[in-house]
């Protein structure tokens, strides 16, 4: 179907849960005043990003009241947004979670927790097991949150379980400054998205958070990316943006008879082959 | 081959808004800095001035008997350039007042004492305007440890502390800092005649290239001496950085509990702002 998304490049408070949630709830209203079907926000927009050891202080279970009322808000409109989760065993997940219809149809917790460079997510988090594309109104849909994008076999994945829709959350830090009028992060990223919509006859949401945590930047420049690998629209670079994509289903159609790569995709091959290189490394 | 060229406009975005968004989140408007015709806080004023508004800038040139007068010209030609609000506190009674008691301190006591006297003076602007202090060292000196700790490295926020002088240079040239500024062999201004170049014994743009290949790039010494550094001036930039590395880190702590502070009790400074 056409549906309108829109993506929330908001900036979240680090670490201020009530202060976020109104943040996301007003971006939310304002998502069903234009009549968008879907809205997309950041990963950890609940939370912010460098949380450290406030993470458990800000985690929620997923039968939270926070949530609770977002639920009931997804009758009007389908809303992906990034949390710290907290089992039952007392576990922390970076998660995705995908509502619609007044209930959550899907959880992603984030795989690839990136623990180099400026990241230390792996210290304070556990680790997702699992990428699994999921049903919605809008036909199959697969999420991603901000570092797993960067492995291959993730969107892989998603697109081989059906997905033709890729919903990345992110907060990706702005560095790399050299001539170029985007930073290193910006283009890498800009680059990955279009390779990764290419490769996989797949629409890409990509949805990244603005504002600055001790002095680290969050350069935004949310889009849309069609099946083509083009972008259809971008947000603001470093501001607060509301980005309001449409998405054609004829579009995907098209892209799907004129660049088949995904019907040809042999996964039989590729599972034989990863089975064999699995076997052999670990003799 | 200059690997130091940036784009400015884009630096600029990130830093003017870093300024906005550090300030004004700690539920603050303005800023304090101090101003001493160099090319540094020069630069910082200007952008601290698009940030926040000139009206919410405060500048403060903060002299010693012996600083140069043109010091004072430049800062204040440079605060009516980007129109914040300028005064003057000279430093010379409070800083003789106590060198009379050790008439001996060579130039790098008094140096630092003289740095450190500006800091107390901007701490305490920023107590009466309600404004944060402003940090105006750069990449370079703070990698070379060439700042006195607690004196001009002291700050709330650094706009700066990221890019190297040749970056300091190139956006000061994008932002309008007056030309005489930009072009003075920069100089800290503690004694007579001083200048940075000749004290560190070589210059900002040829450290600047080691160290971006040092530093950001991780380049290992073969690979320096390879791109034509000599290795007696790696050496001697590597032995500073390191040398210099505690003026960097806050002051160590004995650890006896189960949760010492920045070690295993961490938190980002923008905790719940």
């Amino acid at each position: 179907m056409d549906f309108t998304a829109a993506l929330a490049q908001i900036k979240p408070k680090l670490g201020c849960l009530a202060d976020n949630l109104t943040l996301v709830e007003e971006a939310v209203e304002r998502g069903i005043r234009e009549q968008a079907d879907l809205i997309l926000f950041p990963e950890l927009a609940l939370t912010g990003y460098f949380l450290k050891d406030l993470v458990p202080d800000v985690a929620l279970s997923l039968d939270a009241p926070e949530i609770a009322r977002l639920v009931a808000l997804s009758r009007h409109i389908a809303i992906a947004i990034g949390l710290v989760e907290v089992t039952k065993d007392y576990r922390f997940f970076n998660t995705a979670l995908y509502l619609e219809n007044g209930a959550i149809r899907h959880l992603h917790r984030k795989v690839y927790l990136p623990t180099y460079g400026l990241f230390d997510e792996l210290r304070y988090l556990a680790r997702g097991d699992r990428f699994r594309a999921f049903d919605s109104k809008f036909g199959r849909l697969g999420m991603l949150i901000c570092e797993d994008m960067w492995h291959l076999s993730a969107p892989y994945i998603l697109a081989m379980d059906g997905a033709t829709t890729l919903l990345c959350l992110s907060s990706s830090p702005g560095r790399g400054i050299s001539t170029d009028d985007r930073l290193g992060s910006t283009a890498a990223w800009q680059r990955l998205t279009a390779t990764t919509a290419t490769f996989l006859n797949a629409r890409v949401l990509y949805c990244n958070r603005v504002g600055y945590e001790d002095g680290v930047n969050f350069w935004g420049g949310s889009e849309a990316v069609a099946p083509s690998g083009i972008a259809i629209t971008r947000g603001a670079i470093m501001d607060e943006d509301f980005v309001l994509a449409g998405l054609k289903e004829g579009e995907l159609r098209r892209e799907r008879i004129f660049s088949p790569m995904m019907r040809d995709e042999n996964l039989a091959l590729t599972v034989r082959e990863l089975c064999r290189i699995e076997e052999e490394s670990s003799r | 081959m200059s690997q130091l060229t940036v784009n400015t406009a884009l630096l600029r975005q990130i830093l003017v808004g870093f300024i906005r968004d550090e300030v004004c989140k700690v539920g603050v408007t303005k800023g304090v800095l101090g101003l001493s015709g160099g090319i540094d806080s020069a630069l910082v004023v200007f952008l601290a001035a698009e940030a926040l508004g000139p009206e919410n800038v405060h500048a403060v040139c903060m002299p010693y008997r012996t600083s140069n007068p043109q010091s004072e010209a430049h800062a204040r030609l440079v605060a009516e350039a980007c129109g914040v609000r300028f005064s003057v506190v000279p430093i010379t009674p409070m800083v003789d007042a106590y060198f009379d008691s050790f008439p001996d301190a060579d130039n790098m006591r008094r140096g630092n004492k003289m740095a450190r006297e500006r800091m107390t003076i901007l701490f305490d602007q920023s107590a009466l305007h309600g404004a944060l202090v402003l940090g105006t060292s750069n990449k370079t000196e703070l990698l070379l440890g060439y700042g006195t700790l607690y004196g001009d490295m002291a700050s709330a926020l650094n706009p700066i502390g990221d890019i190297y002088k040749s970056h300091v240079w190139q956006l000061s040239e994008a932002v309008g800092v007056p030309r005489e500024v930009i072009e003075k062999k920069p100089s800290a201004d503690l004694w007579d005649g001083q200048t940075d170049e000749q004290e560190l014994g070589f210059t900002y743009r040829d450290v600047d290239e080691l160290l971006y290949r040092l530093v950001d790039l991780r380049m290992t010494k073969a690979e320096l001496v390879a791109e034509g550094f000599a290795p007696e001036f790696i050496d001697t930039v590597s032995r500073k950085v390191q040398n210099s590395h505690f003026k960097r880190r806050l002051p160590v702590i004995a650890k006896v509990s189960n949760r010492t502070i920045d070690r295993d009790f961490r938190y980002s400074r923008d905790w719940g702002k």
